[in-house]
């Protein structure tokens, strides 16, 4: 069952029709058909296992690093669609960033873990780059804490910092969205909070689509939410909706605590 | 009663623990000792630096110190490349399960296996015999120029020989690189080659090195492999090109101890001659570690 | 309709016991406003007393209903059906206290009207009060059974108040009319009529909340978006 999150509104900046993954013949997820508002967080939420993670990967083709994969169905970025032939899944990659559970910055200086999206990408001129790094750093509010040492290896930061890090090494290439799985959920609690501050100030130039199991979170965070149990996605709504008065009675048991 | 049979068993076992390592120790240093002893005392800086005289009864092993070391060398330069290059192949673009992975590693692990006289006769049959008068034929018109005992010959042989030790310490090395290293590369946008080169790699270098280390040191000291496929007791020259034959240093201790017409005179050259053996060995070996822990410090941080 | 419970034990147990006391408010009001009408009929004055005194512990229950509430949000941060309950029950104690209040104020006209002699027979006005009654009291079974249709039934009578109680002041202005001695009488009377109209119209706020406690939507602003799965 699919729902109907009145997107119409809001630009739509990933649209997927009928998508299903599958691993080997097992079918992990799908279909799904739902649309992505433009400069909106969606939050996926669900219990472990049910496909949220997997759809996420969708959305910038991750799942074709992962062994026996098949992805069918439509996903569309801007109109354009990701998947097919002729589709460079590394340009893909470019225009839709990703930030993991846990954080992975590379054992690089602070500095070159920004830039390396940049570099793989061609880019040449220090001038140009430091400046890219510099406006990553500052649009994921971690400026201010290393701009004395950029030189420093990136494994000396906080996890809250090298999660922050890592938010700027995506944000350094300029994607059109970014796709955060449980961003904040090996972090304390005012660590959580910057990540969460940081996610509505992000909003305002990026679409953000972030996978996560705290359903408070998901509360704070999004303007909607999806809800997907067992590889379907059971109701996707405005966020106060999904909170309020869901429509579907599997969203309205997950979200309440009474299973899951 | 159960008490004092456990802690005699604890005893037991510690006593017999420390009495293993303590006889390790003990070996080694009667064998460091008899060296030492014996050797030290001819080993001097003419004995270093110049060549062998009356026989091999007298004067010094320059030749084949540095025989040891070009081979050594050129057998890294041989080694390394196809070996690193095989370890990526395997570890970052093979299908695990699919057959000609499994191949390659059946291979490998059989290579692992083969005893080192077995590498000599094999270097002789292919690469002097084949190769070697393959390019005779080909560029000196018959003439023997590669088609018998070589450095390069030898070197080659070495490499194969050691090709699993740098295999198998690569793809260690390239698996302990965590894999979210490589899927932020990948989500950034790289290619798998960019994530090779700029990621896996540098993380990868001290345990890759590791690999050469090991390499190396047995590339000093074998001497079955390099029997028909390139050294020679005595050489009035220096080799000068990769057709030249050398000396080398494992294979005059030998034929020293074996084939001397004068024991006496020749004992205490064969002392040095092996405490050079060693002593390069323990260079070449100290050399690596000092490396790797260099390389492991500039990468390692405080982890959060 | 849903029967599953909430994993954590403890929650689920929190909620039941907020709706047994709101049921507990509700019942006392109930009796408030009966024994009121019957302190009326039969001129009972120590009953009209005991129930001015009795409001004190409907009172006593909005203060710990809310108590109640106020603890759920801060450590529950219920969302959906349970947020819905527990905003509606922080409400529901509002009209239930209001409706205590206005059952005492009859009892205090009642106290008045017992040292006179009765201006008419008392029909309508028990009538009035029968039908108050047993709004209140479907709206409460509404409430218990999660039935929005039955809380609609209850909307819908409160024209049937509305229209009684324009009968009964258009009959006693004409008594009014008649006399000056009937003045006292009547306005006393007419302000126990205009007590159970408003009792009315807090059962129908009841009711309202009802809807939207199981509906999600407000139905004073009707929000047809989220019609999918319901009871």
């Amino acid at each position: 069952m699919n729902g109907d999150a009145n997107t119409d509104a809001a630009k739509i900046s990933l649209s997927v029709r009928d998508l299903i993954v599958s691993y080997g013949d097992k079918r992990a997820l799908g279909p799904v058909t739902m649309e992505i508002a433009e400069k909106h967080v969606t939050a996926l939420i669900g219990p472990s296992g049910c496909g949220k993670s997997t759809f996420l990967r969708s959305l910038n083709r991750m799942n074709d690093l992962v062994l026996g994969c098949r992805v069918e169905g439509d996903v569309r970025l801007d109109g354009q669609p990701i998947y097919g032939p002729g589709v460079d899944p590394v340009e893909v990659r470019r225009r839709v960033g990703m930030v993991f559970q846990k954080s992975n910055p590379f054992p690089k200086t602070i500095f070159d873990n920004v830039a390396y999206g940049l570099r793989i990408g061609g880019m040449r001129d220090r001038a140009e780059i430091a400046g890219r790094v510099e406006r990553a750093l500052e649009r994921a509010a971690l400026w201010n804490e290393v701009k004395e040492r950029l030189g420093e290896s990136a494994m000396g930061l906080s996890g809250g910092q090298q999660q922050r890090l890592c938010i700027a090494r995506a944000l350094a290439v300029e994607p059109e969205v970014l796709l955060m799985d449980e961003p904040a959920s090996a972090l304390d609690p005012i660590a959580t909070a910057h990540i969460e501050e940081l996610i509505h100030e992000l909003a305002r130039d990026y679409t953000v689509v972030i996978v996560t199991h705290n359903m408070q979170q998901a509360a704070r965070v999004s303007d909607y939410t999806a809800f997907f149990y067992m590889g379907d996605m059971v109701e996707f709504a405005s966020t106060d909706t999904i909170f309020t008065h869901p429509s579907q009675p599997r969203t309205e048991d997950y979200v309440t605590g009474r299973f899951g | 009663m159960k008490r004092r049979s456990r802690r005699v068993g604890d005893l037991a076992l510690s006593l017999g623990t420390g009495l293993a390592a303590a006889l390790v120790l003990l070996i080694v240093v009667v064998i460091l000792g008899d060296v030492v002893y014996n050797g030290a005392p001819h080993m001097t800086l003419t004995f270093l630096t110049q060549a062998p005289r009356d026989g091999m009864t007298a004067g010094g092993i320059f030749p084949a110190i540095f025989g040891t070391v070009a081979l050594v060398v050129l057998m890294t330069l041989a080694v390394l490349p196809a070996g690193v290059a095989t370890a990526i192949y395997l570890s970052e673009y093979a299908n695990p399960g699919s057959r000609v992975t499994r191949l390659v590693r059946v291979a490998v692990n059989n290579l692992a296996g083969v005893p080192s006289i077995v590498f000599g006769l094999f270097g002789l049959g292919f690469f002097v015999q084949f190769v070697g008068a393959g390019i005779d034929r080909a560029l000196y018109g018959g003439q023997r120029v590669f088609g018998q005992p070589a450095l390069v010959w030898a070197a080659l042989t070495m490499a194969v020989l050691t090709l699993p030790v740098v295999i198998v310490a690569t793809e260690e090395a390239l698996a302990a690189v965590p894999r979210e290293l490589r899927l932020a590369s990948a989500a950034l946008g790289a290619s798998r080659l960019q994530t090779i080169v700029r990621v896996v790699l540098p993380q990868a270098l001290p345990g890759i090195l590791t690999g050469a280390i090991l390499a190396i040191s047995r590339g000093a000291g074998e001497v079955a492999p390099i029997l028909f496929t390139g050294v020679a007791y005595f050489l009035p020259k220096l080799p000068r090109s990769l057709h030249d034959q050398f000396m080398q240093l494992g294979y005059h201790v030998y034929v020293l101890s074996t084939q001397s017409p004068d024991v006496d005179a020749t004992r205490p050259i064969l002392y040095a001659t092996v405490l050079v053996l060693l002593l390069l060995t323990f260079a070449l070996n100290a050399t690596a570690v000092v490396v790797r822990s260099h390389m492991r410090r500039r990468f390692a941080g405080a982890s959060s | 309709m849903r029967t599953r419970e909430h994993t954590d034990q403890e929650f689920e147990q929190e909620l039941r016991h907020l709706r047994e006391q709101l049921l507990l408010m509700g019942s006392h009001v109930e009796g408030i406003i009966s024994a009121s009408l019957r302190a009326l009929v039969e001129r009972d004055s120590e009953l009209a007393q005991r129930t001015i005194e009795a409001d004190r512990v409907v009172d006593r229950l909005e203060i710990e209903i809310d108590g109640l509430c106020l603890q759920i949000l801060a450590r529950r941060q219920p969302v959906a059906s349970d947020l819905r309950f527990v905003t509606m029950v922080l409400k529901a104690v509002t009209d239930l206290e209001r409706m205590g209040d206005l059952g005492v104020n009859i009892s205090e006209r009642v106290l008045e009207l017992n040292n006179e002699t009765p201006l008419k027979p008392y029909v309508d006005l028990p009538r009035m009060a029968d039908e108050t009654q047993m709004m209140l009291r479907e709206a409460l079974d509404a409430f218990v059974a999660k039935d929005a249709d039955r809380a609609r039934r209850v909307i819908a009578r409160d024209q049937i108040i509305d229209d009684l109680y324009a009968q009964i002041f258009r009959e006693l202005l004409t008594y009014m009319m008649e006399e000056s001695k009937n003045v006292y009488r009547a306005t006393r009377l007419q302000s126990i009529a205009k007590y159970l109209e408003r009792i009315a119209d807090h059962a129908t706020n009841l009711a309202e909340l009802v809807v939207f406690m199981v509906k999600g939507s407000d139905i004073r602003h009707p929000d047809s978006r989220n019609e999918g799965d319901k009871n």
